[in-house]
């Protein structure tokens, strides 16, 4: 056969796509469970750094199981909705019209106290900003935070994921009496107030962009957090 | 045995790791090795991701290669590479899934990596299975043997760590009362620059032939 002719190339390309395709499906479809495993692994450990708990992949079910001992869905008026919270996809609820969205709560207690979890989504400079809020049980000074990125700069905005930037959020006050205020980060050393952090240098921009991701969110759990 | 490295083949596995290294000799894959040696990790996982990318596609194509039609070569290779870098994407995936988030985007763009696609057009299409999988390990392995030494100079001296862990005291740092501080600029890719280039210029003061006049 002529092996330069129209019907070889095309037989040859069909069959070289057809079983690179099926190879393909096999290795993905095998593969799969780990993946998610591995996926939800790593949302437990996010979700258990917001309360100041360092797991590893292998205890992070196990410590998931001890400390959160309630999950709901909450929707934008604040009442409690059908669902399975750990399975909400924030990125993809991210994009929803606000009344639509589904607001998942995490409530862990952490020695004998009540802690309220709730993730945040965002952009930052160069992707999106992720991370979970941790708020004590009076639903008004911060507990812990914990922020991850998809693609920030090295060293200026990736800087949100270190302990220094998240251990100023302890103990500060989303709201100034009955008025949400969220938490501003300020640039040039300047956070003073209970409602304030500083800013990274050079991560400006990440900084804002975490900044508007806490005042969105809280402003979407507003009526959670005022049934005191 | 010893007769499958005698001669040429030996050539074959041994040279691109120093006088025809792809990396400080080809200047191939500059990219990939800026954007992942900012830790020894990552290098290392990323120097066996090629190299197992470079070996068998070396070979699937070497076994292939009287049966391509010409015209659609380029996209056969594309085709056979495209899917060995998504298998090890995926493997990375289920097996070392804090590295496979480090390597990020980087896993899949092995793709558009010059040297596997070069040793594939130079190599594979032109030589038996056999000495195209020793050319295949020995280029990642080429690639991979820089991207390890650039990473250990950046991860000592960016973030005093090696693999992770701790190797410069705390109490040099000043923070603690000492006098030492990482050097931010070593985590910067411009820096992986840098080092390549030193590595060039150490190789070649020891290797005069590879001067150009």
């Amino acid at each position: 056969m002529n092996k330069q002719g129209n019907t070889y190339t095309f037989l040859y390309s069909v069959v070289l796509v057809v079983i690179v395709a099926a190879l393909l499906s096999i290795v993905s479809l095998s593969l799969q469970p780990r993946q998610n495993e591995n996926r939800q692994n790593e949302k437990r450990q996010n979700i258990l750094s917001a309360i100041h708990v360092s797991s590893t992949a292998d205890n992070s079910a196990e410590l998931f199981r001890r400390y959160i001992k309630e999950q709901f869905i909450i929707n934008a008026k604040g009442e409690k909705v059908e669902g399975n919270a750990f399975d909400v996809d924030i990125a993809k609820q991210f994009k929803q019209n606000a009344e639509k969205r589904e607001l998942p709560v995490f409530v862990a207690e952490v020695d004998g106290a009540v802690k309220y979890i709730l993730p945040v989504y965002g952009a930052g400079l160069w992707g999106p900003i992720w991370g979970y809020l941790s708020l004590n049980g009076d639903k008004q000074t911060v507990y812990g935070t914990f922020f991850d990125h998809q693609g920030e700069t090295p060293g200026l905005g990736a800087e949100i994921t270190s302990p220094n930037f998240n251990n100023q959020f302890k103990n500060k006050e989303i709201f100034s009496g009955d008025l949400l205020t969220s938490i501003r980060i300020l640039k040039g050393g300047n956070a003073t107030g209970k409602n304030e952090v500083d800013a990274i240098s050079g991560g400006t921009i990440t900084s804002q962009g975490v900044e508007a991701m806490l005042k969105n969110y809280l402003s979407y759990y507003e009526p959670f957090l005022k049934q005191r | 045995m010893s007769a499958l490295f005698k001669g040429k083949n030996g050539e074959f596995l041994l040279g691109p790791l120093s006088k025809n290294n792809p990396v400080i000799i080809q200047v191939l894959g500059i990219c990939s090795a800026l954007a992942v040696t900012a830790k020894l990790e990552p290098a290392i996982v990323m120097g066996l991701s090629v190299t197992a990318v470079t070996a068998f596609s070396n070979v699937i194509l070497s076994l292939l290669r009287n049966t391509i039609p010409t015209r659609i070569r380029i996209i056969v290779q594309l085709v056979v590479v495209a899917a060995l870098v998504i298998i090890v994407d995926q493997i990375l995936k289920a097996y070392a899934y804090e590295v496979s988030k480090q390597l990020s985007v980087y896993v899949g763009l092995i793709i558009t990596n010059c040297i596997i696609m070069g040793r594939i057009e130079a190599f594979a299409l032109a030589n038996k299975p056999w000495p195209s999988l020793l050319d295949g390990i020995g280029n990642g392995i080429g690639y991979g043997m820089i991207l390890v030494i650039v990473a250990f100079f950046r991860e000592l001296l960016g973030s005093g760590s090696l693999f992770g862990c701790r190797v410069i005291p705390d109490s040099w740092y000043i923070a603690n009362g000492g006098c030492y501080s990482n050097n931010g600029l070593l985590i910067m890719p411009a820096m992986a620059l840098i080092l390549v280039g030193l590595i060039i210029w150490v190789h070649r003061s020891k290797n005069k032939d590879l001067i150009e006049k």
